[in-house]
């Protein structure tokens, strides 16, 4: 019966090729599909509808298919995923929603400083690789706090590498959801709360029957839908535009027409010096200090996000998960080398043709989105040429046609309207959503998974009840899945505009409190239990500080700390011109003045004009120094500890930890 | 055996130091001279939005293939690689 098992596990895994190879053609040939039903007239909604529901039906059947009732398949799959299959189950496990619909947005806005992430995203898997993946795969834990448990003896490092596990994935897995959330009302126009809850019922279907195991597959599956959705627009936009179907290599001329426009604008008045932020100038929107502490603290947050890291346990050997660190970036590496051309091609395609334009001949797309509350003109969602024509004539001196200043557009627009703009068929447009979909689903299984396996596995199993069989710690951990994923539904649903905001700030927190102690326990034999305590709780600690300080209480950090703000002169005097302003407010405008007050202390409330999203600037370094300073203070660890340094280090034989329930094959 | 342990972690280390060098030079250092390198046409790009935009994630993943290969290489040699 195992046997039976095991040769059709076998099966399984050498013939991935075909299976997959199968699935991609089939995908393609659904796409034809629908483009021909959208010729014969089936109208868009149901082509809509066509995409999210048959790919959420194979993503749940990938889901069911994989299901199991075996510790170490639920855990880490039974560590025997490829390499090649593991680097496109990251890279979907990667690209979250905002990623794969904001990145281009965020770079048609920023121009080059926006860069910034998509150097942040990529750089940050050569720390993956050449400090800390390869050696978690030799430790063999199941979670990222299995290793700080056996590394610095103990449930207290355990415990705290829960928390901040915790605490950088929640907010991330909400914004998942809510993107779900956006992306499905949007296309299949049905109410945004049911629409959260449909995304709830496809991520459970992927990743409670089966764990790790079932999400590994069908990431591999949203990888495919997701890149083929992104790639395929911008293709057929190059081809059309410049005869070239490579948009990576075209949008160089791209730039340089943009250059050239923006020029224009410039001279005839269209722009005005302090609107416009020419694409390829550097440090427009960042300052060099902070455009290289967002890609610092991105790189080294991407190097400790555990939903990232634990997809490295899956690889069959230490051998394959280098390898699969290098196929990982070169899957990610496909969307973020393609973002900037979708910038650039969508930022020519305004200042060609709506800047500058008379108001009377502004082009249909920008309704479609002006409906949606996306696309602005003189303030105003533009829904027809009468509303903006209203809006226009409103602003004082206006001369009719639409200047750079009166335009402005939500990030999401950018990879959206691209195939309206090029006048391709709604099913292309169907896809894009179903590619979106993908990659939100996909992050989110991976997020619920890191969250709900460490509540199991390190706090039920490891801290609470180390006997528990194995029928029992699955069943807990698929409750805890289901309570995590219900909870974090919920809280999307509810549009929470702070915790969105917080999203950025997962990369801080995990930089300053996972990494110094991960890699130094792996590089650094001496570092020891009271080090790495001191460590986390300060780098994580201050962190935390930085960020809920000058976010959530920037008045009283900036009093705390004006000496060490870089706010001008006239920023100061306007400081305490609201002050007084605030104290000498009577009841109902006391509340608004304080607002005001509040709103401006957030733009000086810094130290040494660091933005808060880089908050582990400070955080990490001093989670190294403490480490470092604390285990050279208390004697080094025992010798069984640096044997098993040793061990991690050197590939052959067993992995340090084996867990008694879990059939894993031993090398 | 504690010599040629020894010597597999200094191999291991120097070949960490050497991409950790690159990581840096192509995280930060290049993207420092953007104005300097925009002077230069490379494809038609300004070099240093290119370099930001491509050039250093193209780096980034040849480095990383060419790390396993070369980490791999030392493992075995080493006496300490995975049996296959």
């Amino acid at each position: 019966m195992a046997q039976q098992a095991q040769a059709a596990k076998g099966d399984f895994i050498s013939n991935l090729g075909k299976i997959y190879g199968l699935y991609t053609g089939g995908f393609f040939a659904f796409v034809v599909v629908l483009a021909i039903l959208e010729q014969l007239g089936v109208p868009n909604r149901w082509i809509g509808y066509g995409f999210v529901f048959l790919t959420l039906a194979v993503y749940a059947i990938i889901g069911v298919l994989s299901r199991t009732a075996e510790v170490g398949e639920y855990y880490v799959a039974g560590r025997r995923v490829p390499a090649f299959y593991n680097g496109m189950a990251t890279g979907a496990d990667w690209m979250s929603g905002a990623s794969f619909v904001g990145m281009a947005g965020t770079l048609f806005l920023l121009g080059y400083d926006g860069l910034s992430f998509v150097l942040g995203w990529t750089g940050g898997y050569v720390l993956v690789a050449i400090l800390i993946a390869p050696f978690l795969r030799k430790f063999g834990a199941f979670t990222v706090p299995d290793f700080f448990s056996e590394r610095y003896g103990g449930n207290f490092a355990r415990f705290l590498a829960v928390i901040v596990l915790v605490c950088c994935s929640f907010t991330y897995v909400t914004a998942q959801i809510y993107a779900t959330g956006i992306i499905a009302s949007r296309f299949l126009d049905i109410d945004f709360t049911v629409a959260v809850y449909v995304g709830l019922i496809g991520i459970l279907l992927c990743s409670m029957l089966g764990g790790m195991k079932a999400v590994t597959w069908t990431q591999v599956a949203q990888y495919i839908v997701l890149i083929v959705a992104y790639l395929l627009p911008v293709v057929i936009l190059s081809t059309q535009k410049y005869g070239i179907p490579v948009p990576q290599l075209t949008y160089g001329q791209a730039i340089r027409e943009i250059g050239a426009l923006e020029q224009g604008m410039l001279s005839n008045g269209l722009a005005t010096a302090q609107t416009l932020k020419p694409h390829i100038k550097p440090f427009t929107t960042y300052d060099p200090l902070n455009y290289f502490a967002l890609i610092l603290c991105l790189m080294v947050g991407t190097a400790s996000l555990p939903h990232i890291l634990m997809r490295y346990f899956t690889t069959p050997s230490v051998r394959e998960a280098r390898k699969s660190v290098a196929w990982s970036l070169f899957f990610i590496f496909l969307l973020y080398f393609t973002a900037p051309a979708y910038a650039a091609f969508s930022k020519l395609e305004v200042y060609s043709t709506v800047i500058g334009r008379d108001l009377d001949s502004v082009r249909p797309w920008l309704f479609t989105y002006g409906h949606l509350g996306l696309v602005k003109i003189c303030g105003a969602d533009a829904v027809s040429i009468d509303a903006i024509k209203a809006a226009c004539s409103q602003v004082a001196g206006h001369p009719g046609v639409i200047r750079l200043q009166d335009f402005s557009i939500n990030t999401d627009v950018i990879v959206l309207s691209t195939p309206e703009i090029a006048g391709m068929p709604y099913v292309i447009a169907g896809l894009v959503a179903a590619g979106g979909l993908a990659a939100a689903l996909s992050t989110a299984d991976g997020l619920l998974l890191a969250i709900a396996n460490a509540l199991s596995h390190d706090i039920y199993y490891k801290m609470l009840d180390r006997n528990a069989p194995t029928t029992r710690r699955l069943i807990v951990a698929r409750i805890l899945l289901v309570v995590v994923a219900v909870g974090a539904a919920y809280t999307a649903s509810t549009k929470p505009a702070d915790i969105l905001s917080m999203v950025a700030w997962a990369f801080s927190l995990a930089a300053a409190g996972i990494f110094p102690a991960l890699v130094l326990g792996i590089w650094w034999k001496r570092a020891n239990t009271a080090g790495a305590i001191v460590g986390m709780i300060l780098g994580f600690g201050f962190c935390v500080y930085y960020l809920v300080g000058t976010r959530y209480y920037a008045v009283h950090f900036y009093e705390t700390w004006a000496w060490l703000s870089t706010a001008s002169p006239a920023a100061v005097a306007k400081f305490a011109e609201l002050k007084t302003a605030w104290m000498n407010a009577a009841e109902p405008a006391k509340q608004a003045a304080w607002v005001a007050l509040d709103k401006h202390a957030m733009t000086i409330a810094n130290w040494w004009g660091v933005r808060n999203i880089s908050a582990a600037l400070f955080g990490l370094p001093l989670g190294f120094l403490a480490i470092w300073i604390v285990s050279l203070l208390t004697p080094a660890p025992s010798k069984e500890v640096q044997d098993m340094v040793d061990a991690t280090r050197r590939p052959r034989g067993d992995t340090i930890i084996r867990d008694k329930d879990a059939v894993l094959p031993a090398h | 055996m504690q010599q040629g342990e020894d010597r597999y972690w200094r191999r291991t280390s120097t070949l960490m130091w050497t991409m950790f060098v690159l990581w840096v030079f192509f995280s930060f250092v290049v993207h420092m001279f953007v104005n300097q390198l925009n002077e230069f046409e490379f494809w038609g790009f300004p070099l240093g939005f290119y370099m930001a935009a491509q050039g250093s994630l193209i780096v980034f993943v040849v480095m990383l293939f060419v790390y396993a290969a070369a980490q791999d290489k030392i493992d075995r040699e080493e006496g300490v690689a995975e049996d296959e």
